[in-house]
């Protein structure tokens, strides 16, 4: 509550007294009054808040009720007065009756008749109202209900869509990069990159060729070269590094080849954009040149410590500084 | 020039707000004109007892003359009487037994104001709603000056008051706030006035960690400074303080001082330190994070007024307007209409140290501007010259006779009060 803008150095109390209210409205939802708040608080729950207690005929009782009520106003003319003297004991109805005359001198008992038959009719006008009462508060529950209903629907419905959305984006960046299926399974542990990638061979390594060739062929061709360069040059590569090939190595691989799967992904995810990694170095329609014999030996040793697929070197004890690590 | 002032009770130890108010006036005063104040023997506002021996005698340079109360408050009359004047419809009468039964009487003082009257060039009656003022505005009333301390509520809506109001030689207001009240119920607009108020003697070193050893107060602290019962707001305050102390974010304990009827119940935030004199209070307000002003009935506010002097924001009740025109033109502090208001500005004041200082200083800076003593001596000064140097406009209706005082027809005084708001 405490954190409202002040603006100039000598404070403008209202405008903080407006900030501090208005958040209180927020947080409150309506702008009630506190004597609103305290009425609202003090209302006393009704019994029948709970839904087993909803009586199941209700309707009929409501119609019933207010077939009752809506019955016409009681007239003078047809006002029975005699239900004033009404008793159940014989010799009382008989005084009376005995005796009506003398007491209709004293009363007007068709006032009282009307007073009583208004009686009744209030009594059913009371007994409609609370039902009608009970009617409405039900509708209101229900209505409560439904409405934190539909707002959990409608968030269900938002994060649904989210999911989809991100599952078709998943997909389209899926389509778009190429899925690379060794046919001689790599030992080390697999990459949560796509393999593709992996497998490509160093700038160095590849032959030089002309910038301005189309890179969409280039992308295409690349992809289609890629997997018959890999299972070479890692053969290459692993015979270099004195590691056996074809083996499994042990879990996890040993810290060589970790060392340059780590520098790999460094240099992918560091410095790489994504056109030049699917750019290919070999001209269009041309069979790509086996990674070993592209260059003699003496500049494969110059390039050790620049190529990203370098074979383990004794001097390389882990990654420096510079060396990016995305993991 | 020669001033009477005149109020209900006096001294060292009484510290009322009209009390103090008129006694800083008086102490200040009497360094540019002759001074006598002429008061009662009472120093309880309840019972108005006598208390002080009648006579004379010199308190802080000042000349003051006691009277004895000759009747002193009558609870249960004053209580059935109020009703009738508040909420029914009421005679003259009925006022003036109501207002006799609030007390304190001493006929002797107004017998001094009738036979002596003249030879005061003014006399300033402080607090309209006591017999001293009404009775004895009606004696001098060419010399009347009115100071009249109002707050917004129902009793100013009495019939009685607006003869006073309306015949007073002048009207020295509190606020801009109590002259609009004033003059829309009595409907005086030509009776001269000025807004003046009083200023506050600070001490040049209060001494808040003094204050904090004595009473073994650590931490930060509200502090509210004031009689503590319903009228002024305490109980409403103790009520918002814990609601407040709900809140994780709260570090503030509240501090009471002063006396009541109200009792505090036992919290561990909730300190109680009684009645603290001058200095001491000063050392309380120095060390205190924030004034508290629970009361909805407020003319001056004289606390405000010295917690500002002090630096210190305030946060008060909106529904005191007078309360609230002070902070809204001083920027010095807030004002809270609700609980969740109450919390939340306090958490504000509380944790914005930034805010909390400029608060302070915006009030300090105001009460510089306008209650500093030489701007209100200064105001007083012009207003006695002008008053001395012209002749009295308006003219006092005198009470009515026996039969007109006895005619039921005046309205209810919070309908007048209702009406003319």
């Amino acid at each position: 509550m405490a954190d409202f803008t002040v603006r100039s150095d000598s404070v403008n109390v209202e405008q903080i007294m407006e900030q501090i209210r208005a958040r209180i409205r927020e947080k409150r939802g309506v702008d009630y009054t506190e004597a609103e708040i305290r009425d609202l608080a003090a209302v006393r729950l009704e019994t029948f808040i709970d839904p087993d207690k909803l009586r199941s005929g209700l309707l009929r009782e409501f119609h019933r009720v207010r077939a009752e009520g809506d019955a016409p106003e009681a007239l003078d003319s047809v006002i029975d007065e005699s239900v004033l003297f009404e008793t159940h004991r014989g010799w009382l109805r008989a005084l009376r009756k005995l005796l009506r005359p003398i007491l209709k001198l004293f009363l007007n008992t068709k006032a009282l008749a009307a007073l009583s038959a208004q009686s009744k009719a209030a009594l059913a006008r009371k007994s409609r109202d609370q039902i009608t009462f009970e009617v409405i508060h039900n509708m209101v529950v229900e209505m409560t209900r439904l409405g934190i209903e539909v707002k959990n629907l409608s968030m269900r419905v938002e994060s649904m869509q989210s999911r989809l959305e991100f599952n078709e984006r998943r997909a389209r960046a899926l389509e778009s990069a190429v899925v690379y299926k060794p046919s001689d399974p790599e030992p080390a542990a697999p990459s949560p990159r796509p393999p593709a990638y992996e497998s490509r061979p160093p700038a160095e390594f590849r032959p030089r060729q002309d910038p301005r060739q189309d890179s969409r062929q280039d992308s295409r061709q690349d992809s289609r070269q890629e997997p018959r360069q890999e299972p070479r040059q890692d053969s290459q590569l692993s015979s270099g590094a004195a590691q056996p090939s074809g083996g499994a190595p042990a879990p996890g691989g040993s810290d060589g080849q970790r060392r340059r799967r780590r520098r790999r992904r460094g240099r992918r995810g560091g410095g790489q954009p994504w056109p030049q990694n699917s750019q290919s170095q070999n001209p269009p329609g041309q069979p790509p040149a086996p990674a070993g014999e592209s260059m003699p030996p003496q500049q494969q040793d110059e390039h050790v410590g620049e190529g990203p697929d370098d074979g383990p070197d004794a001097s390389d004890s882990g990654g420096s500084d510079n060396d990016p690590d995305p993991q | 020039m020669k001033l009477a002032v005149v109020v209900q009770r006096y001294g060292l130890a009484i510290h009322g707000g009209t009390e103090l108010h008129s006694r800083y006036i008086a102490e200040h005063l009497v360094q540019h004109a002759e001074v006598e104040v002429l008061t009662t023997c009472a120093s309880d506002d309840r019972t108005w007892a006598n208390a002080y021996k009648s006579g004379s005698e010199t308190i802080n340079r000042v000349a003051v003359r006691r009277f004895r109360v000759s009747k002193s408050r009558n609870a249960a009359a004053s209580a059935r009487l109020a009703d009738r004047v508040l909420h029914q419809t009421h005679s003259l009468n009925d006022e003036l037994n109501w207002i006799e039964a609030e007390g304190p009487v001493s006929r002797s003082l107004l017998r001094h104001l009738r036979r002596r009257g003249d030879s005061y060039d003014f006399c300033l009656f402080f607090d309209y709603r006591y017999c001293h003022s009404l009775y004895g505005a009606h004696a001098v009333p060419s010399r009347a000056i009115l100071v009249p301390r109002a707050e917004r509520d129902d009793v100013i809506g009495a019939r009685v008051f607006r003869d006073v109001f309306r015949g007073a030689r002048a009207i020295l207001y509190n606020s801009p706030e109590e002259r609009s009240l004033i003059q829309a119920v009595a409907g005086n607009p030509q009776v001269p006035g000025v807004i003046v108020g009083a200023g506050a003697d600070v001490p040049q070193n209060p001494q808040p960690a003094r204050f904090r050893q004595k009473h073994n107060i650590r931490g930060p602290f509200a502090i509210c400074i004031g009689p503590i019962d319903d009228r002024h707001g305490g109980a409403e305050l103790v009520e918002l303080f814990q609601q407040y102390t709900t809140q994780p974010s709260a570090r503030l304990s509240l501090v009471l001082v002063g006396d009541g009827p109200l009792k505090i119940s036992a919290h561990p935030k909730v300190k109680h330190v009684g009645v603290l004199d001058e200095g001491e209070k000063f050392d309380a307000l120095a060390a205190a994070d924030v004034l508290l002003v629970p009361s909805r009935y407020e003319s001056l506010s004289r606390t405000t007024l010295e917690a500002w002097a002090l630096g210190k924001p305030v946060l008060a009740n909106a529904r005191s307007a007078v309360s609230s025109g002070q902070i809204l033109r001083s920027n010095g502090g807030l004002c809270y209409r609700t609980g969740e208001e109450f919390t939340a500005m306090l958490q504000a004041i509380e944790q914005n140290r930034w805010l909390s200082s400029t608060l302070g200083k915006d009030g300090r800076q105001y009460f510089r501007d306008h209650y500093d003593w030489r701007v209100i001596e200064r105001k007083y000064h012009d207003l006695l010259r002008q008053l001395q140097q012209g002749s009295a406009t308006t003219a006092m209706e005198p009470i009515p006779g026996w039969s007109a005082r006895r005619r039921r027809d005046l309205p209810p005084a919070a309908d007048v009060v209702r009406s003319a708001s």
